[in-house]
Parts: C-alpha cells; sequence; structure tokens
C-alpha cells in the first residue's frame, strides 16, 4: 500500500508535468459543454422535448476525458513503460510490476472523475443543468463505460510491439471516436446514413447509456449498449490478461 | 550457507544462437565476483537470467538459497540490481525516482545519505534525464543500494565514471564489501577489476574460458598483466 500511494503520488506528478491530459481530458471537456451552452443556451434538444440540448449532450461530453484517458493516455504510458523497461525493473523488486499498471488506471480514472465533477458543477452554475435521471445509475454507466474504454486501452498499450505501434493504434482509435461518436460533435445533429456507420465505435454505444441516465430514460432502450461495453470489457480484459507483453 | 549465489549449468539460447552455454559460479557471501567478457560475450544475458528477468533454458540458480522466480519477492527485499541501461520515466526528478525505490522495500536505506555519499546530493532535484552520464551512473548505483541489499548485481559498474569518481565509487565498494555485501560486477576495466574482484570468470561467446582468482588468471597465462591475460583469453579459440 505505501508502494502505491507514493507511486501514486510520483506518477500523478509526471502525468501533470506532461500537460496533454490535463489539457485533453480536464480543458476540453469544459471548452465543449460551454460551447454547447452557448451555442444552444437551454433549448429544449427538439420541439416538445421535456429536456434541454445541454442535457440532452451532458453524457457524451462526461466521456470525452474517458476516452482520452482510456484510449490514448493508457495505451501510452504502458507501452511507453515497458519499452524504457520500466516494468522490468520492477522485476527485480519485491513489488509486482502490475502494481504500476494499477496506479495508471488510478490516474487515468481521477482524471475522468474531476472532469465529469468539474463538467457537473460548470453545467449547474451556467447552464441550469439537471440530472433528470437517478445520479446512482448515471455512475454506474460512467463506471461501466470507464471499466469498457479502458479495458481497451490496456489491452492495446499491453500487446502493441513498441509505443510507435501503440500511438498509432491509440490515434486510430481516439480520433474518430472522439469526434464521430457524438463526445464533441453531438450524435443528434449528424445524418442519419452516418449514425448507422458510428454505431461502430463503442464510445457512441457508451454514450447511448450515459444519455438515457442523465435524462432518466428506460433501461430497456439501452439493454444492447450495455451488453456490448460488457462484451467489450470481458473480450479486452481477456486479451490484455493473456497476450500482456512484460518487455 | 556460505555462498550468497549458486549458478548451475545455465544455458540459455536465442532461437538458433547460443547466448549462455553451460555457465556454472558459486560467490561466497561477503565477496566481490566479476562477470568478464567482450561486448556481447553473454555477460547481460547471464545476469538477466540469473536475476530471473530471462528465461532459462537448462541448469538451476540461488541467490541465497532463494529460487529468483518462485521466491521472487521475499529475495527482491534482499537484492539490489542496477541494469546496463537506464530505466526511468522520462520526466522523474531524482528525488522522486529514489522515494519511488524507496517505497517499494520494507527496510530501505536513506536514500538521501547515499546520495550524499555519492556525491549528487545538490541534484536531488534535477530530472533523471539531464543529470551527466556519470551523475546518472551513480545514481543507478545508489538505486541499487536502496533496498539495503545483503547482495548487489552492478551491470557495467563505472561505464561513463571520470579517474575521481570511478576511485570513490570503488572506495565505497570496497567500505560495503567489509560489512560484508555480496557484489556481483561485469566490467570492461581490468585495473577496475584488479582492484575490486576476488573472483572472476571471463566469458567467450556464451562459454566459461576462465574462472579463478585476478592472481591465478595472470599466472595460466604468459603475460603478467591482467589486461594482456584477458585479451589473452578472450582471443583464444572457444574449446
Amino acid at each position: 500500500m505505501k508502494s502505491f500511494i507514493t507511486m501514486l503520488k510520483t506518477e500523478l506528478k509526471l502525468s501533470l508535468r506532461g500537460m496533454d491530459m490535463f489539457i485533453f481530458a480536464l480543458c476540453m471537456p469544459i471548452v465543449v459543454l460551454v460551447a454547447i451552452g452557448i451555442i444552444y443556451g437551454n433549448k429544449a434538444a427538439f420541439e416538445g422535448a421535456n429536456y434541454t440540448f445541454l442535457e440532452q449532450s451532458f453524457g457524451a461530453i462526461t466521456s470525452i476525458s474517458i476516452c482520452a484517458g482510456g484510449v490514448m493516455g493508457l495505451p501510452l504510458v504502458v507501452s511507453d513503460y515497458r519499452s524504457k523497461h520500466i516494468l522490468k525493473r520492477f522485476k527485480v523488486t519485491p513489488v509486482d510490476p502490475i502494481i504500476i499498471l494499477l496506479v495508471q488506471v488510478t490516474i487515468y480514472a481521477l482524471y475522468a472523475l474531476v472532469s465529469m465533477i468539474s463538467l457537473f458543477l460548470v453545467g449547474k452554475l451556467f447552464f441550469k443543468f439537471n440530472m433528470q435521471g437517478n445520479i446512482l445509475n448515471f455512475v454506474l454507466g460512467w463506471l461501466l463505460v470507464m471499466i469498457s474504454m479502458f479495458s481497451i486501452g490496456i489491452m492495446v498499450g499491453g500487446i502493441s510491439k513498441d509505443s510507435k505501434i501503440a500511438g498509432v493504434i491509440a490515434s486510430i482509435l481516439y480520433f474518430p471516436m472522439l469526434i464521430f461518436s457524438g463526445a464533441t460533435i453531438p450524435y443528434e445533429v449528424i445524418p442519419n446514413l452516418m449514425k448507422n456507420i458510428v454505431d461502430v465505435f463503442p464510445l457512441t454505444q457508451g454514450i447511448k447509456i450515459l444519455k438515457a441516465a442523465v435524462l432518466g430514460q428506460a433501461v430497456e432502450n439501452i439493454i444492447i449498449p450495455i451488453l456490448m461495453m460488457l462484451i467489450i470489457a470481458t473480450i479486452c480484459s481477456i486479451v490484455a490478461v493473456k497476450c500482456f507483453k512484460w518487455e | 550457507m556460505d555462498y550468497a549465489i549458486k549458478v548451475e549449468k545455465l544455458s540459455k539460447s536465442y532461437q538458433s544462437c547460443v547466448a549462455v552455454d553451460n555457465l556454472s559460479f558459486e560467490v561466497k557471501k561477503g565477496t566481490v565476483f566479476g562477470l568478464l567478457g567482450a561486448n556481447g560475450a553473454g555477460k547481460s544475458t547471464s545476469i538477466e537470467c540469473i536475476l530471473g528477468t530471462k528465461k532459462i533454458d537448462r541448469g538451476e540458480v540461488s541467490i541465497l538459497g532463494l529460487n529468483p522466480i518462485s521466491n521472487r519477492k521475499a529475495l527482491f527485499e534482499r537484492v539490489g540490481v542496477q541494469f546496463q541501461e537506464a530505466n526511468y520515466q522520462e520526466n522523474i526528478r531524482v528525488e522522486e525516482l529514489c522515494e519511488v525505490t524507496a517505497s517499494l522495500y520494507k527496510n530501505p536505506a536513506h536514500y538521501k545519505a547515499l546520495l550524499q555519499r555519492f556525491g549528487i546530493e545538490e541534484k536531488s532535484k534535477t530530472l533523471v534525464k539531464e543529470l551527466s552520464g556519470g551523475q546518472k551512473q551513480r545514481l543507478f548505483i545508489v538505486l541499487a543500494l536502496i533496498p539495503n541489499p545483503e547482495v548487489v548485481f552492478l551491470d557495467e559498474l563505472t561505464t561513463g565514471l571520470d579517474a575521481r569518481a570511478r576511485r570513490d565509487v570503488w572506495q565505497i565498494l570496497k567500505d560495503l564489501k567489509e560489512k560484508g555485501l555480496t557484489i556481483v560486477l561485469t566490467s570492461h576495466f581490468m585495473d577496475e577489476v584488479e582492484v575490486l574482484c576476488d573472483r572472476i570468470c571471463i566469458l567467450k561467446e556464451g562459454k566459461v574460458v576462465f574462472h579463478g582468482t585476478v592472481k591465478e588468471a595472470i599466472e595460466a597465462s604468459p603475460y603478467e598483466k591482467l589486461e594482456d591475460a584477458y585479451l589473452w583469453y578472450t582471443d583464444k579459440e572457444v574449446m
């Protein structure tokens, strides 16, 4: 436990020193929230809707930092620590190298949590955001999406040959999902034909869960996304555990 | 138990290439053992096999009576390791790397005292990547000593150090040896080997071409200096 806390403290400092997660996981979601708030104000999502456009998008915006940490941050740090032989160095200490992976997962979960809370506060204070659904359901959905996205990241980082390959795969996953899954450009404004295409992104499904939770919609409507998240988390975790390369 | 390390018939191949072939040696507690050989002779592979970071094909290894793979946790409370390449995070500071390393052990040494002893205390707040080669090397020796080890492995001990720093490191290691520390080192500097090592093993293409004391190595060769003898051993055809 002592090792975990000391490592967490140090790795958190290193991560903040890098600045990229601060920008992509903490600042960017707020910028998107404020932009949507300014563009759509407190307008109803569509005529006759009993929720605002911002409320409709809120879930999606909370997924930006999950996506940044899960499919960008995690794969890069995992493959980097392997290629720098930091994981190997842990093998000649009494501590399991898995601890440093847990530390990284904790750090990205913290980014996602801080981002979610900051979005909640900004939404509440400036845009009259109202969580219509049960907050506990939302947190559960948020955790499920996070576990699923993080499992993708660990898998990519764990099986990529080097940090270069991990970087390429991470970019292929990250940028399309960030832009087209609804995290930044609202899913509701994209054409129907394109919706069919972007539905293959895991994050698009995750965002459907978050949206339903914010708006308090029935769980029956999101059974398929929930199943998909569970399947992705299971498959990626199994692959990561089975194929993880320590060096 | 007299021996800190026992290696018996250790072999390791990569695909078709034999990296270490039938290596056997023992290291008595409180002595310094030198593993010598040209680049690519199998020194680092041997050390990694002994430490368990590489899987061995055949043979047996025990350090302090423990198996490095099945007793990893218990063993590495008592063993310090300095690898040849640096393994540290991009933007980490000297102090942070020491603090994290110390947190891995139950009874770590005071790293500040070690940094001071190795003359890099004033670099505590510096990023590790901004240290000079010699300062880095000293830091990695410090890291290997943080566990308060009974056995320490030092791969390419004083590479990159200036003459003064090398003498200082030798003195520190001699003091630690006096206190009972067992040291396994690899080195390319024969003056260092002569000063520090009780026994040496010379590898060539993964095979042992000499095993014994420095004195024996010189006596069994046609030369009077260790460096000449060493070159003679490593130039000889492998039998």
